[in-house]
């Protein structure tokens, strides 16, 4: 009695979906104070056993799921409950629960097998309706399996409002369970020749999706789409036939010379804007080499360019983008509308015409294009001026700066982005700087010239996104100094008390370089000393060593510079700061007391001068660039287990040990590749060999660990003489000489393109390889586009016998397949007024033959009227 | 396929959410928000077409439409076309229309069940198989009949019977 008198004072006085809303609305507590009011009555009212009570409260909770993410997945029982109510509105409101809800996890989802198959008997259409909508949405193998049989019937009803439904549902019940296939699909195909405009959209649109997944399985019915392409004018079926032949003719290229002829005519035909761009987008991406279907394209796409519509105008971009691989033509003709588009306000017409513009750049108009965009960055939005600075700094470095002619424009350019206010690119910017001042060689000077600009500028230092430039024009200025006008300026900048700004691995950078510098000014005053001594042509002169006229004076000068800069800073909290400032400030202390002292320091034997041509030694080597692959290039030697005995390093590394992605992983073996070949080369080269200490405690170290090393000997694979097909970055540097004049490129070139350096391999790896995820898709479709495949030869052989029955002479079975064509074929003919028999008869006789192959192989029979 | 209809408000308030495959709540609304924060920075009379990949993953197109108060939200994939999608919008409006006459915010706040009805028949599992407004009415107003008469049968036993019986 209490219970069931509380049940119906809570159905009376329960608040509907309404007022709930109308609650909210009032907003008189806070929103998620109301809605955990209305949870707790929804908690309450749920376990109601009236069914009007239960569902109701699940209607509101519905409602709460889907617009204030309310988690529902606790109330799946109830729906389950509510879904079984013979009345009409429940069920409803169970369904709606049940597909927003549940998922292959569910735990309660197989107990709603039986009422959905129920529901699929109803006699009423809208409760097959809701049972139909609710499996193509939340229909799992077990679910698909089941009500397979009740699918296949409904796909027979007569009432269109189910038969499109069911057709629609097919789509899931043949992903989840691939069996169905052997089932349903011969009446699924039957539809295709429906006159029942909305059945055939129906089917169409599920053959599109199955194509989309595996064209192939779906290449056997080409014929029927054929015709539905050719008969139908209703553009939404148009359509997905279009994508569906788009994705035909990826498989089966011959299809394309077929439909490009009917594509181009509804082309010419429809006033209908959706399907003209469907056809458009199908010629440009499947039919590209279909040249007259390819210019009539173009001419569509240039009339949705110059509509007022901006849809249309993006649209029209977009299909230029997928033509300009292949027609660059398509895209010149419209350049002028391309640049305009770069001011539109639309940020999407905008960025297609970006990406469009810098698809057509190459050596000629490529600082053209470069200016243009300059401009429009300057006067952009941040989000679209970033992307300008992207897109032109990727296009100039694609393929080791392929269309870079003249280094020194672009290294001004460089320059010039760092100064564009928005500019967030600044990562992107030091790579290349200092990529360009490893590979080319020519444009060093300019590279300094560029670096001493941008360091001087003190708007810099204070913008985070520009710090990474910094540090390129840091290193440059310290690398390339041969080239520096006034090292002592340089000094000064790098030692600026503004650097404190820059945050310490960038301060390192300068105070290294400003270390490089010092060296390079004592150097030079010691040689030109030299020189005017002994009058012998040294080997050692830079192409500004006369320019830097050192005296005595502005050396002593310089160090006292560099030392009044850095003492301050011997004390910071950085490390790599503090030891960078203390490795100076030790050299100075070393060379100072000889400064102090002698005035003749061109003596060899003074302290000052053998650090200086050690340290000259150190810093002499030239940096090349290093291919990403190098790693790989070192081949194993014998007697090294790579794949043993790492179980120990685990307990030598320790936590260290974590999984670095792969992209960073060679990054770091490359660049400790480069600096062991560089030590070791260093080694070699300069006679003074590390303390003697330090080798013990190595030769030690190597014994202990000794596994892991490679055998000293072949440490390095040039030096004992093994063939190696990879050339050293620096040797290759070195040995490059002057591209020889070459007349036929460029002949009005007043300026020759400088060498750059380019590793063969290596270069493009930067980016990992991202094919890979394809596979797994096809995997995954594999079971379905097979039961595909086998139910369309199950059907074209019950066809044969079909025919074969009726037919009296059925000994030329082969024929059947172009003699079903031919009978279509025939009334395409009337309408052409019978042109081109001669060909067609001997395309027939063609076919024939391939027919017996593809049947004898029992492979599935491609029509062949149509390749 | 159709990946998800939206309809916010331009204060970004949902109206209603339907996404095409299962998504847990919070994704949901962590996409309602997505969509809604890049639509409410586009200036107007621009195009109504937004790549999308960002937030529904790869091959995703966003197609929206500004009416009033009120954006109305496709997101679909590469087998739909983007044109086409943008009619589609049209015909759940033009029902609505029809259903309550000059349709406003408020009828959609208050109608969350009906506006549901229209949706489903014309988007079925994310595929489209109607795009007649008539054709949906129809069937809405089937649907509604259908709902009134099975509470009609009920009323009576819940409220007068069950009085009666205490």
């Amino acid at each position: 009695m209490s219970s069931s008198s509380t049940s119906i004072m809570d159905n009376l006085f329960q608040r509907s979906l309404e007022d709930l809303i109308k609650g909210f609305r009032l907003q008189l507590l806070g929103e998620s104070n109301f809605i955990s009011r209305a949870l707790e009555e929804i908690r309450r009212e749920i376990k109601v056993t009236d069914l009007s009570t239960k569902s109701t409260a699940l209607h509101k909770l519905s409602y709460l799921a889907a617009l204030h993410g309310v988690d529902m997945s606790w109330a799946a029982f109830h729906a389950v409950e509510v879904v079984s109510s013979p009345r009409f509105q429940h069920k409803r409101i169970g369904y709606e629960a049940i597909t927003q809800s549940f998922h292959e996890q569910t735990s309660v989802l197989l107990l709603i097998t039986n009422q959905v198959r129920k529901d699929l008997n109803s006699a009423n259409e809208y409760e097959v309706s809701l049972a139909l909508e609710c499996l193509s949405r939340i229909g799992t193998h077990d679910l698909a399996r089941d009500l397979t049989p009740e699918v296949f019937t409904l796909l027979g009803s007569s009432k269109a409002f189910v038969k499109k439904k069911a057709i629609g549902v097919v789509l899931r019940v043949f992903e989840k369970y691939p069996d169905a296939v052997k089932v349903c699909f011969k009446r699924l195909v039957e539809n295709l020749e429906s006159s029942d405009p909305q059945i055939l959209s129906a089917v169409v649109g599920v053959f599109c999706e199955l194509a989309t997944r595996d064209p192939g399985s779906c290449l056997p019915l080409a014929p029927e789409l054929y015709k539905v392409l050719v008969d139908s004018r209703n553009n939404w079926v148009l359509i997905k036939v279009l994508k569906i032949f788009a994705k035909l003719a990826s498989v089966e290229p011959r299809l394309g010379k077929k439909v490009a002829e009917p594509i181009c005519e509804h082309m010419r035909r429809t006033v209908a804007k959706s399907l003209v761009f469907e056809c458009v987008r199908t010629v440009v991406s499947s039919l590209s080499d279909h040249e007259a279907a390819v210019k009539l394209a173009v001419a569509k796409i240039r009339e949705f360019l110059v509509e007022d519509d901006p849809n249309l105008k993006y649209l029209g971009l977009n299909a230029l983008s997928i033509v300009a691989p292949k027609h660059l033509w398509a895209v010149l003709e419209n350049k002028e509308a391309v640049v305009k588009a770069l001011s539109d306000e639309d940020p999407n017409v905008k960025l297609e015409a970006l990406h469009l513009l810098m698809s057509m750049v190459n050596e000629d108009n490529v600082s053209e294009i470069s200016r243009i965009l300059m401009n429009y960055a300057l006067k952009s939005d941040p989000f679209f001026c970033n992307e300008i600075i992207f897109s032109v700094l990727s296009a100039c470095s694609r393929n080791a700066y392929e269309i870079i002619v003249d280094f020194d424009w672009y290294v001004s350019l460089l320059g010039e982005m760092a100064r564009i206010p928005h500019c967030q690119r600044g990562e992107e910017i030091e790579h290349q700087l200092i990529d360009i001042g490893m590979r080319v060689r020519d444009a060093r000077p300019q590279l300094v010239r560029v670096s001493w600009a941008l360091l001087i500028d003190p708007a810099l230092l204070g913008n985070l996104f520009l710090h990474p430039i910094l540090s390129a024009a840091a290193w440059i200025s310290g690398e390339y100094v041969e080239f520096c006008k006034n090292p002592y300026e340089t000094v000064e900048v790098l030692l600026q008390p503004r650097t404190g700004l820059l945050p310490p691995s960038i301060r390192a950078v300068y105070i290294h370089s400003a270390f490089k510098v010092l060296i390079f000014c004592l150097r030079s005053y010691f040689s030109a000393e030299e020189s005017t001594l002994s009058f012998s042509a040294q080997e050692f002169s830079s192409a500004s060593s006369s320019m830097n006229a050192f005296t005595y004076e502005s050396i002593l000068n310089l160090v006292n510079v560099i030392e009044l800069g850095l003492v301050p800073l011997s004390g910071t909290h950085d490390v790599e700061v503090q030891e960078r400032t203390k490795n100076v400030l030790g050299f100075i202390g070393m060379i100072k007391q000889d400064l102090a002292e002698k005035l003749n320091l061109q003596d060899s034997e003074t302290e000052v001068f053998r650090v200086t041509a050690f340290m000259e030694d150190v810093f002499s080597e030239e940096l090349g660039p290093v291919s990403a692959t190098a790693q790989d290039k070192v081949c194993v030697p014998g007697g090294l287990e790579l794949k043993e005995n790492l179980g120990d390093l685990e307990e030598i590394c320790g936590e260290f040990l974590k999984p670095v992605d792969s992209v960073s992983y060679t990054d770091k073996i490359s660049f400790s590749v480069s600096k062991l070949r560089i030590r070791d080369q260093q080694e070699a080269s300069s006679s003074s060999s590390p303390p003697h200490e330090a080798s013990s405690l190595l030769a030690e170290h190597r014994k202990r660990h000794g596994m892991y090393y490679l055998p000293s000997q072949k440490d390095d694979p040039d030096s004992n003489g093994t063939p190696n097909d990879y050339p050293l970055a620096n040797e290759l540097a070195n040995e490059i000489s002057p591209d020889p004049f070459n007349p036929k490129k460029k002949p009005n070139q007043s300026k020759q393109r400088p060498v750059v350096v380019k590793l063969e391999e290596g270069d493009e790896s930067r980016n990992p390889p991202q094919a890979k995820s394809n596979i797994e898709t096809v995997n995954d479709d594999e079971s379905l586009s097979r039961a595909i495949q086998s139910a369309l030869l199950v059907k074209n052989k019950g066809k044969e016998k079909d025919k074969s029955e009726t037919n009296p002479n059925s000994g030329q079975q082969e024929k059947e397949e172009s003699s079903r064509i031919e009978d279509h074929q025939n009334s395409e003919k009337k309408k052409k007024k019978k042109k081109k028999k001669n060909g067609e008869r001997s395309s027939k006789h063609k076919s024939r033959g391939r027919n017996e192959v593809a049947s004898a192989s029992e492979q599935v029979i491609i029509p062949d009227y149509l390749l | 396929m159709i990946k998800a209809v939206m309809m916010m408000n331009t204060q970004g308030k949902p109206r209603l959410a339907k996404f095409y495959n299962y998504m847990p709540v919070e994704k949901q609304q962590e996409l309602i928000r997505g969509v809604f924060s890049v639509l409410c920075s586009r200036p107007e009379n621009v195009s109504n077409f937004l790549e999308i990949d960002s937030l529904f993953g790869p091959d995703s197109r966003l197609v929206y439409k500004h009416y009033a108060t009120l954006y109305f939200v496709l997101v679909f994939d590469g087998s739909e076309n983007e044109l086409a999608m943008l009619d589609l919008i049209q015909v759940p409006v033009e029902t609505l229309d029809k259903c309550f006459s000059n349709v406003c915010e408020l009828d959609i706040v208050f109608n969350y069940s009906k506006m549901h009805a229209v949706l489903d028949e014309i988007v079925f599992g994310g595929q489209v198989l109607e795009t007649s407004s008539a054709e949906v009415m129809k069937a809405v107003e089937e649907i509604s009949k259908l709902e009134a008469a099975s509470n009609s049968i009920s009323l009576v036993p819940k409220s007068v019977s069950g009085w009666r019986g205490r």
